[in-house]
C-alpha cells in the first residue's frame, strides 16, 4: 500500500451540475476501498443540481471511519471541472497548502447569459486561483476530451490529471480497471481513452514519500 | 457486477446511505416494501426495486405516503415483514394512520414493521427541516437513530426484532448526511427464503378501539417503558471521553459524527466527554442520569430541533439530585445555532465558545485573501430547468395565454415537482404561491370562492403527474362539489421527474419495471365533472390557445392536461435527437436580442465569444421549442430521418 500523504486525505470534485463530478467520485472511492481505506462521500444534494454549483467531498483514512463533510479550509486537492467553481471551493475548503486542479474551459451560469451578471475576466480568475493554492494545474478538459473522442468525458479527463500528481494512493491501473467495471463495454473505451489523456497532460510531482504536508 | 441482493458476507461495499438502509431491510428479511418518493429518501425504493422479483419480495411505489404506510401495515397485520419510506413531509401524510396504528399494533401475530423517515436539516431539498422525531413521542412508539453507515445497515435488523417482539412498527430515523454520504460498509448474511415469516389467517379484531381505546393507551405506554430498559443497555448507545469531563456532549445523528469530528480536531479528547444516542426514543434516562452527574456542563448537538435537549432538562428538573447543578446547553440555548445542519466546522465554534477557547479554521491571512478574490469575482450560479424541459414550454405558452385573455393578474398556485422552478430566476416567474405537496390544488379551490368578496384575480395551479395522484385529486373533487371557480394545469411528464424518474400511476410501469395499467389523468377528471383538454406543450400555439380560452371560461372547474414525456428520460430511452437544429448568424441579432437567453431561458442557448451569436450547446437535446420563440426566426430545425 501506498504510504498516503495525509490522514485523512482530503479531496473536493467540484463543477456544475451535469458534468459529472459525482461520477469521479465514485471511481476514485471504490479504488480507495479496494485498498482498505475507510473512504465517504459526501455529495452536495438540493435544488442546484442542473446547472448549478455541485461538488463531491471525498475522505480517506487509513486509521478511521471519518463520515463527515470535510471541514473548512482543509482540503487538499481541489479538482474543479470549472474555474470558477475552483474558487468557490476554494473559498470554502482551501488553505495555503491546498493543490487545484482546473479545468480551464468555462461555463456561463444563465444570469452571464441573460446579461445579468458578469463572469470574471479569465486571467484573473486563473491568477487568483494560482495565489491561493500551494500549487495548481490548468487543463482544457473539454477539449482534450474532444479529441480523444469523448466528448462528455472531460470529468474523466481530470481524474486522470489528479491521479497523476499523486497525491491520491492509488495506481493508473486500479483505475482503469475501475472505470472498466463502472461502465457498460462500449463506454469504457472513450472513458478510459480520456483518463489516460487527462493522465499525459500535466505533469505529476511525487507525493508517496511524505514530501508534502 | 454488484447487486445489492449477494450474500457475500464480510465483503465491503461502497454504498450509499439509502442503499445500506435497502441492504440492511433484505438482511432483515423484509418481504413488502413501500413508500412514496422524496429526497432524500427515494433511493431506499430505488435500489430494492431492481432485486424485486429475484428475490421474491413486493416492492412498490405508492401514491402517496400514508397509501404506503397502510400497504406496509397490511403486511405486518399478516405477520409479514414490512418498510415504509418517506422524507420528513411524507411523515406528515402518513401521520393520520401512524397515530391510529400505534395504538391497535400489529396483531398478535404481527410481523416487523419499519417506517424509515428520512429529514432534511439545512433544508437542501425540502421546503422545510421537519424534525421527524417528534413523531416517535407523538405515537409513543420507538425510534432509532443510526449514525455510520454501517449502523445504517446493522440497526435495521435489530429495528425489526424490536417490532416483531413489540407487536408496534419502529420508527428508524435517518437524514440528508447520512442518507446521502457514500462509504464503506461491511455485509452481513442474506437470509435463508425458507426461514422468511409466512402470512397468518386474520381473524381477530386488530383496532384501536379494541379493548378499547383509553386501555390501548396505556398499553402502549407500558411498552414504551419496557423498550426504555432495554434501550438502557443498547450498544448503540456509547460513551467515550474522562470520567468526570469538563463538558458533556450528548448527541446523535449527524451531530455525532461532528462531534467526533470535532474532538479529535480540537484535541478535546481528554478533556470532553460524548455520550452518543442511537436510541432516540424512548431515551435511555437511567444512561443519561448517570452520565450526567459526572459533570457540570452539557452541550446537546442534535438535528433539527432541540428535542433531546428539552428532554435532558425536564428529566434534570425531575431530580433532585441533578436540579440545578448542571447547565444543559444546546439548539434551544441558542449555543448551537438555532437552524440548519450541523457541521464540524459549526460544533468546532461551539465547542470553542462554551469552553473559552480559541479555534482558528484556518490561516486569517489566507481567509482574507481568499475572501476578497471571492467577493470581487465570485458569481452566482443557481440551477434551472433542464434544456428541453415540458415544463418551460408550458409556462411560456401560459405566459403567452395570460396576455391574449387580457386577464394579466392571473398567477399561479405552484406545487411540489421539477415545474416549482417557475418561481426562481430561471423561470417565468408566474407563480405567486407556493407550499406543500398537493396544496396548489386546494389554494386554488379556495381562491375561486373569493370572487364574492371581491377578488378578482385568477388562480391556477399546476401539479405534475406524481403529485396529481398524491394529493390533488380531493381537491379537484372539492372545487366541483363546491362550484369553485377553479383552473388547474397537469403538467404530466410521464414521470416522477424531481426525486429521479420514479413510475407512477400514469406511466404504465411499477417500481420493479413491470407493466401497469395506465390511470387517466383526463378521466378522473372527467368523472369528477372538470372540463377537460389535453395539449402537447411542445405545439406552442395549439396550447396557448386552449389556455386562453380556459382562463376566460370562468365559472366552472377546467383542467388543462399538458402531456409531454421528461426529455431526459426520452433521451434515454431513443438515444437519439429528433431534429438537427442550427442558429442562422446572418439572422441572429445577437447581443441587441437575446430575446432566447433573457426570455425563454433555456440553459443550452449559449454565447459565441467571438461574435457575440447565440449558439446551442452539447447539452441541447433538441426539442425544437426555441424556433418558435425567436422573434427573428433565425433558430431552424429539421427532422433527422431513423
Amino acid at each position: 500500500m501506498n504510504i498516503i500523504s495525509h490522514d485523512p486525505l482530503n479531496i473536493v470534485i467540484a463543477g456544475v451540475g451535469g458534468q459529472g463530478n459525482v461520477l469521479c467520485a465514485r471511481i476514485l472511492g471504490r479504488a480507495l476501498m479496494r485498498k482498505d481505506y475507510f473512504v465517504s462521500i459526501v455529495d452536495s444534494f438540493g435544488s442546484t443540481q442542473r446547472g448549478g454549483s455541485v461538488h463531491s467531498r471525498i475522505r480517506a483514512s487509513q486509521t478511521k471511519c471519518i463520515e463527515t463533510v470535510i471541514p473548512k479550509g482543509l482540503a487538499h486537492v481541489i479538482v474543479s471541472l470549472e474555474p470558477l467553481e475552483t474558487l468557490r471551493m476554494l473559498q470554502e475548503y482551501g488553505n495555503p497548502e491546498t493543490l487545484t486542479l482546473t479545468n480551464s474551459q468555462p461555463l456561463f451560469p444563465p444570469e452571464v447569459l441573460a446579461g445579468k451578471q458578469d463572469y470574471p475576466d479569465l486571467d484573473e480568475l486563473q491568477q487568483a486561483i494560482k495565489e491561493l493554492s500551494h500549487k495548481s494545474w490548468f487543463l482544457d478538459a473539454t477539449a482534450i476530451a474532444s479529441d480523444v473522442k469523448a466528448p462528455l468525458a472531460a470529468n474523466v479527463v481530470m481524474l486522470g490529471a489528479l491521479i497523476k500528481t499523486g497525491i491520491v494512493p492509488v495506481e493508473t491501473e486500479e483505475i482503469e480497471e475501475e472505470i472498466k467495471g463502472y461502465f457498460s463495454e462500449s463506454n469504457a473505451g472513450p472513458n478510459l481513452r480520456a483518463f489516460r489523456a487527462g493522465f499525459d497532460a500535466i505533469k505529476g510531482i511525487a507525493f508517496q514519500h511524505l514530501t508534502f504536508g | 457486477m454488484e447487486k445489492l441482493s449477494d450474500n457475500k458476507p464480510d465483503t465491503k461495499r461502497l454504498m450509499l446511505g439509502n442503499v445500506a438502509i435497502a441492504r440492511g431491510a433484505l438482511e432483515a428479511g423484509v418481504q413488502v416494501v413501500a413508500g412514496y418518493p422524496g429526497t432524500p429518501s427515494s433511493e431506499i425504493i430505488g435500489n430494492l426495486s431492481p432485486v424485486a422479483r429475484e428475490l421474491g419480495i413486493h416492492v412498490e411505489w405508492s401514491t402517496n405516503e400514508i397509501v404506503a404506510t397502510e400497504v406496509a401495515g397490511a403486511a405486518a397485520y399478516a405477520g409479514l415483514r414490512s418498510m415504509a419510506t418517506m422524507k420528513n413531509a411524507g411523515l406528515n401524510v402518513a401521520s393520520d394512520f401512524l397515530t391510529h396504528f400505534n395504538l391497535s399494533g400489529t396483531g398478535k401475530n404481527g410481523g416487523g414493521m419499519v417506517v424509515v423517515v428520512v429529514d432534511d436539516p439545512g433544508s437542501w431539498s425540502s421546503g422545510d427541516e421537519l424534525d421527524s422525531r417528534w413523531m416517535a413521542k407523538l405515537a409513543i412508539v420507538p425510534l432509532l437513530a443510526p449514525v455510520s453507515l454501517q449502523e445504517a445497515k446493522d440497526m435495521m435488523k435489530w429495528a425489526y426484532e424490536l417490532s416483531e417482539e413489540h407487536k408496534v412498527y419502529c420508527l428508524f430515523w435517518s437524514y440528508t448526511r447520512l442518507s446521502h454520504r457514500t462509504g464503506v460498509v461491511s455485509l452481513g448474511e442474506m437470509p435463508d427464503p425458507e426461514t422468511g415469516n409466512t402470512p397468518h389467517e386474520i381473524t381477530e379484531l386488530i383496532s384501536n378501539e379494541e379493548p378499547f381505546q383509553q386501555e390501548r393507551l396505556n398499553i402502549s405506554y407500558e411498552r414504551l417503558e419496557l423498550l426504555r430498559k432495554i434501550f438502557e443497555k443498547s450498544e448503540y448507545n456509547n460513551y467515550s471521553g474522562p470520567k468526570n469531563p469538563d463538558l458533556l456532549i450528548i448527541s446523535c445523528g449527524n451531530g455525532s459524527m461532528c462531534a467526533m469530528e470535532a474532538l479529535g480536531r480540537m484535541k478535546l479528547e481528554d478533556r470532553v466527554g460524548h455520550l452518543k444516542i442511537g436510541t432516540v426514543w424512548p431515551l435511555p434516562t437511567d444512561l443519561i442520569t448517570k452520565h450526567l452527574s459526572s459533570t457540570d456542563k452539557v452541550v446537546v448537538l442534535e438535528e433539527s430541533t432541540p428535542f433531546m435537549e428539552i428532554h435532558i432538562k425536564e428529566l434534570m428538573a425531575d431530580s433532585s439530585d441533578l436540579a440545578g447543578k448542571i447547565r444543559v446547553m444546546g439548539r434551544d440555548t441558542g449555543h448551537v445555532p438555532r437552524i440548519g445542519e450541523l457541521t464540524p466546522d459549526i460544533v468546532c465554534e461551539s465547542l470553542a465558545d462554551i469552553l473559552g477557547i480559541s479555534f482558528l479554521p484556518r490561516e486569517e491571512s489566507y481567509s482574507k485573501k481568499v475572501a476578497e478574490k471571492s467577493e470581487k469575482m465570485l458569481i452566482r450560479r443557481g440551477g434551472a430547468q433542464c434544456p428541453g424541459c415540458p415544463h418551460r414550454a408550458s409556462y411560456w405558452a401560459l405566459k403567452l395565454a395570460i396576455r391574449k385573455s387580457k386577464k394579466k393578474t392571473t398567477f399561479v398556485c405552484n406545487d411540489i415537482g421539477c415545474y416549482a422552478w417557475d418561481f426562481t430566476p430561471s423561470g417565468q416567474q408566474l407563480t405567486k404561491i407556493v407550499n406543500c405537496m398537493g396544496s396548489s390544488a386546494g389554494v386554488a379551490s379556495g381562491f375561486g370562492q373569493l370572487q364574492p368578496f371581491g377578488f378578482d384575480q385568477i388562480a391556477i395551479s399546476t401539479v405534475g403527474d406524481s403529485t396529481f395522484f398524491h394529493s390533488s385529486i380531493p381537491a379537484i373533487i372539492n372545487s366541483v362539489y363546491n362550484q369553485s371557480d377553479a383552473m388547474y394545469m397537469v403538467l404530466d411528464n410521464r414521470a416522477t421527474a424531481m426525486t429521479g424518474f420514479q413510475p407512477n400511476p400514469s406511466t404504465g410501469e411499477t417500481a420493479p419495471g413491470d407493466s401497469a395499467p395506465v390511470v387517466s389523468i383526463e378521466d378522473i377528471c372527467r368523472a369528477a365533472g372538470c372540463s377537460v383538454e389535453v395539449c402537447d406543450p411542445f405545439d406552442l400555439d395549439t396550447t396557448t390557445e386552449v389556455l386562453t380560452r380556459m382562463i376566460k371560461d370562468r365559472g366552472k372547474v377546467r383542467v388543462a392536461v399538458l402531456r409531454r414525456t421528461c426529455e431526459l428520460i426520452r433521451m434515454r430511452q431513443e438515444r437519439k435527437k429528433p431534429y438537427k437544429m442550427w442558429i442562422d448568424h446572418e439572422i441572429c441579432k445577437g447581443e441587441d436580442c437575446y430575446f432566447c437567453i433573457g426570455h425563454f431561458k433555456c440553459p443550452s442557448f449559449n454565447i459565441d465569444r467571438e461574435t457575440g451569436k447565440v449558439i446551442l450547446g452539447e447539452d441541447c437535446p433538441s426539442c425544437g421549442v426555441c424556433v418558435d420563440i425567436c422573434p427573428h426566426k433565425a433558430i431552424f430545425r429539421e427532422e433527422v430521418q431513423s
